[in-house]
């Protein structure tokens, strides 16, 4: 029974660290975005649209890095207040992803300025993996 | 009837000592010998006093005091489809967040000022088209007039009017006076 103990601590740990980033505001997120239809989110993806370039209806191409930098535990700058956007990384920035409708507020201006659309439920839930893994 | 003019001059005290107290704020302080503390001396404009507004607004750029515009420029900024197109950038505020910060500005307008500056800018756009931007306001481009580019546009560290505390180091206490004013790069003007 005291093994039985030890290695539920022990299972408890590694997924406590395996999600040192998570918050209720990000578990929140993930289950709204589930329930959208989403699943099986990709850190992967949520990189490579991080730097994926569209080009706005006067042709200026923009990305998630035209503001914000591509090292996410580096500061950003806003492209047109040049206002400095604090690191994106929640090991140097505690106060990222956990104010769940401060994140959605974001996706949502973000996303439409930079692709001209809002981002889907698969697309948020991959960068908000992504975002949240960054040390 | 004697009892209820005495209630209506009582009323009318109490308006007369409202609408005054805002004026007499400047002078008051002054009198009072805290003058020489930047607390109150030659603050042009209310400073934001609410977290909110400050924490939206200045998440992107200076939280440009309500009172650097009028009612009727703010009625035009502070709406849904205004802030879709913010200047180009998307700006969207949920339903109460926009109506609560929107109350709070229009309630601080510069005509709804008796601050220095606030009481300029509403002279200045009493006639014509509503200003959208506090750089457009005809006192604003007198004020900035003689500065040459190079210090203003061509400099690295200002690029524009729109970054008041780029220069004016006391803006964020409302405070636009000229000996608080420094201009990067240029020590000397």
């Amino acid at each position: 029974m005291k093994n039985l103990y030890t290695l539920m601590a022990l299972i408890g740990a590694l997924f406590m660290a395996a999600n040192a980033a998570a918050t209720p505001a990000t578990d929140a997120e993930f289950a709204q975005f589930k329930s959208a239809g989403a699943a099986n989110f990709s850190a992967e993806h949520g990189k490579q649209n991080w730097s994926k370039e569209v080009a706005s209806k006067d042709g200026e191409k923009r990305s998630c890095t035209t503001c914000h930098d591509a090292d996410l535990t580096k500061p950003g700058k806003h492209n047109t207040t040049k206002k400095v956007i604090e690191p994106m990384a929640p090991g140097v920035n505690n106060e990222r992803y956990t104010d769940q409708k401060k994140i959605e507020k974001w996706f949502k201006r973000n996303c439409e300025w930079t692709w001209g659309r809002e981002c889907t439920a698969q697309e948020k839930g991959d960068f908000l993996k992504f975002l949240m893994g960054a040390k | 009837m004697q009892k209820s003019y005495k209630l209506v001059a009582l009323l009318a005290g109490a308006l007369f000592l409202n609408s005054g107290s805002a004026m007499a704020e400047e002078g008051f302080w002054s009198w009072l010998g805290t003058g020489t503390i930047d607390g109150w001396r030659g603050v042009g404009v209310v400073p934001v006093d609410s977290k909110q507004y400050k924490d939206e607004c200045g998440s992107c750029h200076f939280a440009y005091q309500p009172g650097l515009l009028p009612t009727k420029s703010w009625e035009k900024l502070l709406t849904a489809e205004g802030l879709h197109d913010h200047f180009g950038e998307v700006a969207d505020l949920d339903k109460d967040t926009l109506q609560t910060l929107r109350d709070y500005v229009l309630n601080n307008a510069a005509d709804k000022s008796m601050h220095k500056i606030a009481k300029k800018i509403t002279i200045a756009t009493e006639d014509g088209e509503a200003p959208l931007r506090i750089t457009e306001v005809r006192y604003i481009k007198r004020k900035h007039n003689d500065i040459p580019a190079k210090m203003v546009k061509d400099n690295k560290d200002v690029k524009s009017l729109s970054y008041c505390n780029a220069c004016h180091t006391k803006a964020e206490k409302g405070i636009f006076k000229e000996d608080t004013v420094s201009i990067p790069n240029y020590p000397d003007y």
